[in-house]
């Protein structure tokens, strides 16, 4: 346990450094940004205590509104997605959540992709809602949550794939 | 009472994520109105410390284009210089400077922003170089913002780029004037909204500061104009202005502070 709660200190830093100083420059077509701290969020142990996952995520997401100045909308939409990731879990993966065994490193790639899509999509449209604040530019929020999203999606998947390798 | 215990653990997930949730919506709200953000800043030892440090690497990258702008103003002081009607004799002395109107301070943007809605940037300088808020912003080549927030050694800018942001301009060749707002599109483009219907209008006109904000002073370039249209009611002019500065691409940029602002804004509110 003592070492599970090192390794996601880690990752809960990394995540956020690794966020604002690199993925929050990339400026894809000018606007266009990818957000995948959410990963911690999705790759948070499936058995651990639901309260503490809310709380965690509340605090990733205020650090990173923190460093951008923006409020509190990262720390909403990822509290959101944290309290109805068990639901998510139960649509993507069907009967494995439900026997508690979700290891994300050994599921099938299909439901890993339905998993991730439907956390970022909640995630980013929460987000951009928050961000522009205005319903009358409700065209520009889901423009800008499906261009982010797709992006997000890629890289989300590319780094689960790229990490799971290297510890295997 | 029982009950109601039994209730909080019932729901104690649902309660939780809806006390975060409005928690987060509150920040949400403050930081939409004007100068109400409280503790969600990056203009604190933690934040502008990251921010400081990623900067004096990546400053790395940009010093050419940087160098280019540096001495692109420097020819141009110069040439004021030398053609300046009253010549910068030693024996002058000018009884304007002991009572300077404008305090000019300079600072690095160490966080730039542009995608979102409301961008707020944020430079290496604060409350130990007497930097306040409402001070403008500029760089060499137009208006960059409004300070903020102020820490000891940072401060965060609210710039043009910030849908919230509203900032008093006007055309440069007749002195009608109207406000600079942004919708939120693209960052090459600004809004000026309420120009009177009688101003003689053209695309490629200049648009300036107005100095009536007692914030930045008069004459300073914003853009020129790219498109223009009457509003609904066909009383005054929406005019889409394309801005001198390349917002994407900020290092140098000088804070203005008006000596005389406390005074102005006291007459005014008596």
């Amino acid at each position: 346990m003592n070492n599970l709660f090192s390794i996601y200190t880690v990752h809960f830093f990394t995540l956020v450094l690794a966020q604002v100083l690199i993925f929050n420059n990339i400026n894809f077509l000018g606007y266009i940004n990818p957000y995948p701290y959410i990963l911690f969020i999705a790759l948070f142990p499936v058995k651990n205590n639901r309260i503490i996952l809310i709380f965690i995520s509340f605090l990733l997401g205020l650090s990173i509104d923190l460093f951008l100045d923006t409020g509190g909308i990262h720390a909403g939409a990822s509290v959101c997605i944290a309290y109805a990731r068990p639901v998510i879990l139960k649509f993507a993966f069907g009967t494995i959540y439900e026997h508690q065994t979700v290891k994300f490193n050994a599921v099938d790639f299909g439901s890993k992709l339905m998993y991730f899509t439907l956390l970022t999509a909640i995630h980013h449209v929460i987000l951009f809602s928050f961000e522009v604040f205005n319903i009358s530019k409700i065209i520009l929020i889901l423009q800008k949550a499906l261009f982010s999203s797709i992006f997000t999606i890629l890289i989300s998947i590319s780094i689960t794939i790229v990490f799971s390798r290297k510890t295997r | 009472m029982q009950q109601i215990i039994n209730f909080i653990i019932r729901n104690k997930n649902f309660l939780l994520f809806f006390l975060l949730f409005c928690l987060s919506l509150v920040f949400t709200i403050q930081s939409h109105s004007y100068h109400k953000s409280k503790f969600i800043n990056s203009a604190n030892f933690l934040t502008g410390g990251v921010y400081n440090s990623l900067n004096n690497i990546s400053s790395y990258f940009s010093l050419k284009s940087q160098n280019y702008i540096l001495a692109e103003e420097n020819r141009r002081l110069r040439a004021l210089l030398n053609n300046a009607s009253i010549s910068p004799d030693s024996a002058y002395i000018d009884s304007t400077a002991f009572n300077k109107l404008y305090k000019f301070y300079n600072a690095n943007v160490i966080k730039n922003s542009y995608s979102l809605a409301d961008n707020i940037l944020t430079i290496n300088k604060g409350k130990n170089d007497s930097i306040k808020q409402d001070f403008g912003v500029i760089s060499s080549k137009g208006i960059i913002g409004i300070i903020d927030k102020t820490s000891n050694n940072y401060a965060t800018v609210l710039s043009i780029l910030n849908t919230t942001s509203k900032i008093s301009a006007q055309l440069k060749k007749s002195n009608h004037f109207g406000t600079l707002s942004w919708n939120g599109n693209t960052p090459e483009n600004v809004q000026l909204t309420d120009i009177p219907k009688v101003a003689k209008v053209k695309i490629g006109d200049t648009i300036i500061t107005s100095g009536r904000s007692s914030i930045f002073p008069k004459n300073i370039g914003i853009g020129v104009i790219k498109a223009f249209q009457l509003d609904a009611a066909e009383n005054y002019y929406e005019i889409e202005v394309n801005l001198f500065n390349d917002m994407t691409n900020l290092e140098h940029v000088y804070i203005i502070e008006n000596v005389n602002k406390q005074e102005i804004t006291n007459l005014e509110n008596e």
